[in-house]
């Protein structure tokens, strides 16, 4: 993974410390080409991989990269799915069946609905593989070596307790699209003792790592400690605290860290992607962390 | 299930219902570690299947069962509205806490009911007003307190969203029989934290019910407000606002000496003069959620859905009825919920 992700949040309205600032994205990157053109500061910057929620808009983006593939030889991308709003007022709506009957590709579920209690049953991995196909569409002939489980799923899960459905994603993600699986979580130090016990070994774990502590479930200190003695490619998100903690601080607090294999950033203006990789960079070189 | 002497007892606690707040309570519940999570109880036999197969819960499709055959020290209701007043009932007469989802009952001739046995066989209560534990909304109240807007000469109270923007889909939500509409359901949020941040409604002095989308339920409401401490404001409601990504709560306060804007991420107040005591400029000062999120111990969508959870099992472990989101909060909402309805009406 390259030391720096760039991240998609300022596209879809979503700030941590700022409704009103998110709205005002919202406005901004109305167009697709706005996003394109930011993708392309940001690749100046020497940043690569844009890591995604499988948004319904980020399907015209991959549009846009399959159709210039010169310009865009090297980029990756690691899709993060899936987009959880869409499922959530589905399910607000629908109900779970309806949902599922709304998104799973095919009549496949019609036809197990069909097949009573006990067929269907059995067939929730076939049912998450299905749907994880029809989140992975929209990225045919890109880069996708790491495809991530979003936060509100891979929590929900690890609260119920269902770590054999993470190690199905896990498992799928690997077979099928010769990826390797990632984990968005706010729970990092329990989630990966979670994954060790089902012997998923060095996991990808992206979790919010940040100077204040924020979305650190657990507290901070037991995040430095997991870093510091456990094994995991962690990437650091929420480094700057959705902007409500100063940059060059915030920075400083996440590349002096150990373990920490990615960072993983989004933003909008040319000052402020510069700025942030600037200080990525600087404090590396400080560190010896040494990485592009 | 035996506890290990060596062990603090864990308590033993259910969901009933499992939709989208209640398996987001399961997940949660499952992750604190003072919790035994012993059973679920809900109609779709697809979500009881998933537990049954990936979980060591046990599964029901009939609450009552649940509840005669589990010995359980806390129950979570996440069920729609109009089974709130059967279930809690039950719960309470098999002497089982209770968190019950918002809004509190259908009606409040059942929240009274309700309200009086918690009270009368002295069990744990609580209603599903997350709002109180957002960091920004408890600096607000905070600030109030300290008076440092001075006299409040007025509040808006909003919420938006994105709940119901086609004309089509009939749940529960759009029949005002079952707590449907925006007001019972979006609006409640609202006017649960102007009574506890700024006072207790008492009166209503007109009220405009929208149906944008919906046919028969309200889409959005706009109501005038009068509180028992003499303040007056509106409540700006409206759950078919796509412009907005989720649920969006503000509170604007303005008062004699400046202006308070919070919503969930954000406090900012505007001062005439500065306050030392408070180290806040003249002008306006930006404080951000980061400043004041509550710490909680496992995250799943807002740390205010953990941090009622868990602030409920800690009273149901310390035996202590907790101050936030009682009953007697949850039935007062209701109560001015109906009010506001007749008052629409009226016009």
């Amino acid at each position: 993974m390259d030391r720096i992700l760039f991240g998609d949040n300022q596209f879809f309205a979503v700030n941590h410390a700022s409704d009103e600032k998110s709205r005002a994205q919202a406005i901004k990157f109305k167009d697709d080409k706005a996003i394109i053109t930011t993708l392309d500061i940001a690749r100046e910057e020497g940043l690569n991989t844009f890591m995604c929620t499988t948004h319904d808009r980020i399907a015209n983006i991959c549009d846009f990269i399959r159709s210039n593939p010169e310009k865009y030889k090297d980029y990756k991308i690691f899709p993060c799915m899936p987009y959880a709003h869409k499922y959530a007022n589905a399910v607000t709506e629908l109900g779970i069946a309806g949902t599922l009957k709304e998104y799973v590709p095919g009549n496949f579920l019609g036809s197990l609905f069909k097949g009573g209690v006990a067929y269907l049953s059995k067939d929730y991995l076939s049912i998450m593989e299905l749907l994880i196909d029809a989140e992975m569409k929209m990225f045919k002939g890109i880069e996708t070596p790491v495809i991530f489980l979003q936060n509100v799923l891979t929590d929900l899960l690890l609260g119920l307790g269902m770590i054999d459905v993470l190690k199905a994603f896990h498992d799928y993600v690997e077979k099928k699209y010769n990826a390797e699986a990632g984990f968005i979580t706010m729970n990092m130090p329990m989630l990966l003792q979670k994954l060790e016990e089902v012997e998923i070994e060095n996991p990808i774990i992206c979790s919010s790592i940040n100077l204040v502590g924020f979305r650190m479930s657990g507290g901070k200190e037991l995040y430095e400690k997991v870093l510091k003695t456990k094994k995991l490619r962690a990437i650091a998100m929420q480094v700057l605290g959705g902007g409500a903690i100063r940059p060059k601080e915030a920075v400083e607090y996440v590349c002096n860290l150990p373990n920490i294999e990615s960072i993983l950033f989004g933003a909008s203006s040319k000052a402020n992607i510069a700025q942030t990789v600037n200080y990525i960079h600087e404090f590396d070189n400080n560190s010896g962390n040494k990485k592009i | 299930m035996s506890t290990n002497k060596f062990e603090i007892k864990k308590l033993k606690g259910a969901i009933i219902g499992l939709g989208k707040m209640g398996l987001s309570h399961a997940a949660i519940v499952g992750a604190n570690p003072q919790v035994n999570f012993v059973s679920v109880c809900d109609t779709s036999t697809l979500v009881l299947d998933a537990f049954k197969k990936y979980t060591k819960v046990n599964t029901y499709s009939d609450y009552i069962k649940m509840l005669d055959k589990e010995v359980l020290d806390f129950v979570v209701i996440a069920t729609p509205t109009k089974f709130h007043y059967p279930m809690v009932k039950y719960a309470l007469e098999k002497n089982i806490n209770v968190f019950c989802e918002k809004p509190f009952s259908l009606t409040s001739d059942e929240g009274v009911e309700l309200t009086e046995i918690a009270k009368r066989k002295s069990l744990i209560n609580q209603v599903g007003y997350h709002n109180h534990f957002i960091g920004t909304f408890r600096e607000l109240k905070r600030l109030l307190q300290e008076n440092v807007i001075g006299d409040i000469v007025h509040f808006t109270g909003e919420a938006y969203g994105p709940v119901v923007t086609k004309e089509k889909g009939s749940t529960w939500r759009s029949n005002p029989n079952e707590g449907g509409g925006c007001t019972s359901d979006y609006a409640s949020h609202v006017v649960n934290l102007i009574q506890e941040v700024v006072g207790h409604p008492i009166k209503i002095n007109g009220t405009l019910l929208k149906s944008i989308y919906s046919k028969g339920v309200d889409d959005a409401v706009y109501s005038l407000l009068t509180l028992d401490n003499g303040i007056s404001g509106v409540l700006l409601v409206n759950w078919s606002d796509e412009t907005y990504r989720k649920m969006s709560t503000s509170i604007t306060l303005q008062g004699k000496k400046g202006k308070i804007i919070c919503d969930a991420t954000e406090i900012k107040i505007y001062l005439k003069d500065a306050n030392q005591k408070e180290g806040l400029e003249k002008g306006w000062t930006t404080k951000y959620i980061t400043e004041f999120a509550i710490p909680v111990d496992f995250y799943l969508r807002g740390e205010e859905y953990s941090a009622q959870i868990e602030y409920f099992v800690d009273n149901v472990m310390n035996k202590r009825q907790g101050t936030y989101n009682t009953f007697e909060q949850g039935l007062y909402t209701d109560k001015v919920i109906e009010i506001i309805l007749n008052n629409a009406k009226q016009n």
